[in-house]
């Protein structure tokens, strides 16, 4: 048996007397998608976040492709995970081409394979070439997360981890970008988990749901299962796009 | 061009030369020592109060006091250092004057490059960790570079102040710009006061401006800017330090002066015969009364003229009047014995201090003496220059006679004449061999107490040269030569408005007059 891509267990987050993350395990097979769903404080991105200890757990273990990450460097865990922010947090100062290549730099890539990379990429995120030498300050925000996208990816990661990367977007740009990133995610045979608060999102993108409240779990599975899920409240919350899609097709129907 | 102008445009080299080499070097260790600080201080929210507060602290101390506040303690540094190790260092000039600036450029640095490091965006910062960079990475990669136009505009502020507070290292014996200024001040040559605060400001914007490019350049990732920038302050740099880069190896003598033009005048007489020796010599002008014997003493420098009457007092701390002959031979023997110091011999006149009033008015009020002056003194404003109000010499005197003025008024010592003359003082402490007493028409008042010593000028030479038969003979024919006719020709040359000289110009003067 193959060992998952990543392996929380008994994760604990404390700040002081709150914890933000409660005893949470969780097991994500090489190849998924996953979307980690729940309210503002549900400890969804602190979850997010322990995977590459951007968050620092009080107790519990990480394991990633079956090795112990708990023990290891941070920066060297880090260049090994791709991470898309949800303020993307481009380097300012930096081309979009440096801006691509900082963790293979850091990795001590040749400066051929680096700029064979930086090419492949724009191409891959669906940006012109002659862009490699801009500031991020001169570009909109789609193509900027675009840019935070290909940055995450440049060392070749397995594992892509992303904070409400479309978050700060408009609806249309999110559309679009959301469905590169779930065609990147099966081209490159990535295990990707995405933060986001909008469960139309997660249905649309991902091929499992954990849904977060309090610091713990309260539901896992497919979109499918969980609209059948024992718990009211997950399955209205899993309805609410059910029910938007139908008044939706019923008011376009209507129209038609 | 007039004399007084061409005489400030030769000194222009020397002193624009030190005082760059000065600036420059306070600027270089205040951001290697500032830098460092700002990123301990940005890391950690425990220092950073602390470390801001104490640099804000040392702001606030008057860059006059900064530097005399320096030269005490590296003066007991060195004494320390030569007793542990045998080895002493200079408590003068330029060291002081380098920790100094170094000090007051430190501010500006700190708190714009700490204020800028914590600015960097969390967002830029998070995602910094987010790509795997250590903690050093983050720091030289991400922070440092974003806050560089920050750090660089305080790095202006900096060196706006450093160059500006640098005239002041003329007062613990380092010569820079401020030479002009504080000898211009004390023989009232505007001309040299100008000339010297539009070098410092000249000096001041070009570097400013060049920083300005600098920054732009780091803003705008502009390389011709910070290359232009860079190149031309580095160009600046070698072109302004070649005359300091050139000096002469062999033999070199430093000459001493307090801060006034018959100090200036005997330091330029002395370092003149020393120079036809073929020695090299250095001013070392604007020294403090309090700090030129200890430099004397510790061999900073090498010769300077002093009093017997203050020496008397100050050095030897002695409150007695015991008379010429018993004070001069008192001297000899106690300077020697405690500091290795030589009295040469004595100039010939006497510089004492005395109390001098309108002619007419001291005969209206019927004042002829300190007696009578003690009398009258309650209608009178008194005008002394800075220090004497807290020299012995005044707590002698106001022991014997109790003297209870109006108001008394501290003033540069040549503006007390023009006060006088003004009618916003009275009586003045003047000196006896100002060519001014004699040009005003003031009388001098007698002092049948005697409560004020004997001031014969002498010559002091350093332990270090006690035995330098070259430069004691250079220095020997001095002695007993100048009466205090000649001495307050000259002072008067250098004092008066119409045809000043400089101090320079009155000694080769003066030297013409002396017997070969």
């Amino acid at each position: 048996m193959t060992s998952p891509a990543i392996a929380l267990t008994d994760i604990v987050k404390r700040y002081g007397a709150h914890a933000a993350l409660d005893r949470v395990s969780l097991s994500i097979p090489a190849g998924q998608f996953v979307a980690l769903v729940g309210a503002s404080g549900s400890g969804k991105t602190s979850l997010l976040k322990t995977i590459n200890r951007l968050v620092a757990p009080t107790s519990g273990g990480i394991s990633i492709a079956g090795q112990d990450a708990t023990g290891l460097p941070t920066h060297i865990l880090r260049r090994r995970i791709g991470y898309v922010f949800q303020e993307v947090g481009l380097f300012p100062h930096m081309t979009l081409a440096e801006n691509i290549a900082i963790t293979p730099r850091l990795l001590g890539w040749t400066p051929d394979r680096i700029s064979a990379r930086v090419a492949n990429l724009l191409g891959l995120v669906d940006l012109p070439a002659e862009m490699a030498t801009r500031l991020p300050g001169e570009l909109s925000g789609g193509q900027r997360q675009r840019i935070g996208v290909a940055r995450a990816l440049a060392a070749e990661p397995k594992i892509l981890l992303m904070d409400e990367p479309f978050g700060a977007l408009d609806p249309v740009t999110r559309d679009s970008l959301g469905g590169d990133v779930r065609a990147l995610h099966d081209q490159l045979s990535l295990t990707t988990v995405m933060v986001t608060h909008d469960m139309a999102e997660a249905v649309l993108l991902a091929d499992r749901i954990v849904i977060m409240r309090g610091g713990q779990i309260v539901a896992d599975g497919t979109a499918a299962a969980l609209a059948r899920h024992a718990d009211p409240q997950v399955a209205s919350l899993m309805d609410g796009p059910r029910r938007q899609a139908e008044r939706l097709r019923a008011k376009f129907g209507a129209e038609a | 061009m007039s004399p007084r102008l061409a005489a400030a445009w030769a000194q222009l080299p020397d002193y624009l030369s030190w005082h760059v080499l000065l600036s420059a070097a306070a600027m270089i260790l205040g951001i290697g020592v500032s830098l460092p600080l700002a990123i301990v201080a940005s890391r950690h929210a425990r220092l950073r109060w602390p470390i801001l507060a104490v640099s804000g602290l040392v702001q606030t101390i008057p860059g006059l006091a900064l530097l005399a506040l320096f030269y005490p303690v590296l003066l007991a540094l060195s004494t320390l250092s030569k007793s542990l190790f045998g080895h002493g260092f200079s408590a003068l000039g330029f060291l002081p004057s380098l920790l100094a600036l170094t000090l007051y450029s430190m501010l500006p640095i700190l708190r714009t490059a700490t204020t800028a490091i914590l600015g960097v965006d969390p967002a830029v910062r998070q995602a910094a960790e987010g790509v795997g960079m250590t903690p050093n990475q983050r720091l030289f990669q991400v922070e440092l570079p974003l806050a560089m136009p920050v750090i660089m505009a305080g790095v202006r502020t900096a060196a706006v102040w450093t160059i500006g507070a640098a005239t002041l290292a003329t007062t613990v014996g380092q010569t820079s710009l401020g030479n002009y200024i504080i000898s211009g001040l004390a023989t009232e040559n505007w001309i040299s006061v100008l000339f010297g605060c539009a070098a410092s400001a000249a000096l001041a914007l070009s570097v400013d401006q060049l920083l300005g490019l600098i920054e732009s350049g780091v803003a705008k990732r502009s390389q011709w800017r910070i290359g232009l920038g860079a190149g031309s302050l580095v160009f600046g740099l070698i072109l302004a330090l070649l005359p300091v880069l050139q000096l002469g190896q062999g033999q070199t003598y430093a000459v001493g002066a307090k801060n006034f033009s018959e100090q200036y005048i005997l330091a330029e007489l002395m370092a003149g015969r020393l120079e036809r020796t073929g020695a090299r010599v250095v001013r070392k002008v604007d020294l403090g009364s309090a700090v030129i014997y200890r430099a004397l003493a510790a061999g900073e420098i090498d010769a300077y003229v002093d009093y017997s009457g203050t020496l008397w007092t100050n050095v030897l701390q002695r409150s007695d009047n015991p008379g010429r002959g018993q004070i001069l031979a008192g001297l000899i023997t106690e300077l020697k014995r405690r500091d290795g110091v030589v009295v040469l011999g004595a100039l010939g006149f006497e510089n004492a201090y005395t109390f001098a009033m309108k002619t007419e008015r001291a005969r209206a009020l019927g004042i002829a003496s300190l007696a009578d002056l003690a009398r009258e003194a309650p209608k009178l404003t008194f005008g002394t220059d800075i220090e004497f109000l807290s020299r012995p010499e005044w707590k002698a005197v106001d022991a014997a006679y109790g003297f209870h003025f109006k108001a008394s008024r501290s003033l540069q010592a040549s503006l007390m004449y023009r006060a006088l003359s003004g009618g916003d003082v009275d009586v003045i402490s003047a000196y006896t061999s100002d060519g001014q007493i004699v040009a005003n028409n003031l009388v001098v008042l007698a002092d049948p107490k005697a409560a004020l010593p004997p001031y014969d000028a002498l010559i002091l030479i350093s332990p270090k040269r006690a035995k330098d038969a070259k430069f004691l003979a250079a220095l020997k024919p001095l002695v007993g030569a100048i009466p205090v006719e000649t001495m307050r020709v000259a002072n008067f040359s250098v004092d008066r408005d119409a045809g000043k000289q400089s101090p320079a110009q009155a000694a080769s003067a003066l030297s013409a007059t002396l017997k070969p």
